[in-house]
């Protein structure tokens, strides 16, 4: 299967961010999704890339244009990082942002706000989390 | 990067959030208000945020933080100018700002802080 053509970057400092948030707004503007659902994909990275650099120790974001079911085309955006992994997915995933480990918002409001999530992490290795949203 | 201008109206505070804002901005910015509050004897901060097109947990935190900080100092923190597509992304976000009072724009804001803190009735939730 070929990849789709999309964007590539390292996530290595505070500046990453702001342009993790410039690159998921441009292809989420190019595939047409709302305004309201172009600030939630970007809100939802702007936390993943936040937890891939605090956390993570930094990583690599991939953004590129998807088909989801039915057909619907969207964005599809990948966090790798090789970091220490998360121990307890399930509790990471239900955190409130008052719990102060930082991580906790980040993951349950990412997934919040996208269309489809999913978290793969293993302890010593590093995480990676894929969110997507489609056209309505 | 530039610091964030802290202007002063009468005895309100007015930050006006114009760009993305980094770690560093962000402690210098609280830093920066928190004394220029107790500096001016201030009541009332404002954080505009009309050209604010995300708010995440991050930014939500510098808004809690400022409202703490300044209420600690006997002054009430409002946000203004919340974009409606940054409304809806919070709700869902679930995010709760709930110790910091928003308004439509600088006039409601003013209009907002002219009436005083928020009554006995209500309650501010976690650290916000």
């Amino acid at each position: 299967m070929t990849v789709p053509p999309g964007d590539e970057m390292p996530i290595a400092s505070n500046d990453d961010v702001v342009r993790v948030r410039q690159l998921v707004r441009s292809a989420a503007a190019a595939v047409g999704l709302s305004l309201v659902d172009q600030t939630k994909i970007v809100t939802a990275a702007s936390e993943l890339a936040r937890n891939t650099y605090a956390h993570g120790g930094g990583g690599t974001m991939r953004v590129e244009r998807a088909t989801g079911e039915r057909g619907r085309p969207g964005v599809r955006v990948v966090f790798t990082d090789d970091g220490p992994g998360i121990a307890d997915v399930d509790q990471a995933l239900s955190e409130g942002w008052t719990s102060g480990t930082g991580l906790g918002l980040g993951l349950s409001g990412a997934r919040r706000l996208s269309d489809e999530f999913s978290l793969r992490s293993e302890v010593g290795k590093g995480t990676t989390v894929t969110v997507a949203k489609w056209l309505r | 990067m530039e610091p964030v201008p802290i202007l002063k109206i009468g005895d309100v505070l007015l930050v006006s959030i114009q760009v993305d804002l980094q770690d560093q901005t962000v402690m210098a910015l609280q830093e920066d208000l928190a004394e220029r509050v107790v500096g001016t004897g201030a009541r009332g901060v404002i954080i505009d945020i009309t050209a604010v097109d995300i708010v995440d947990s991050f930014i939500g935190r510098m808004f809690a933080t400022i409202a703490a900080m300044s209420r600690l100092m006997d002054a009430e923190t409002v946000v203004v100018g919340m974009r409606p597509a940054v409304a809806i992304t919070l709700v869902e976000l679930g995010l709760s700002l709930g110790g910091v009072r928003t308004a439509l724009d600088l006039e409601e804001g003013m209009r907002l802080l002219n009436a005083g803190p928020p009554g006995a009735g209500s309650t501010m939730a976690g650290g916000l």
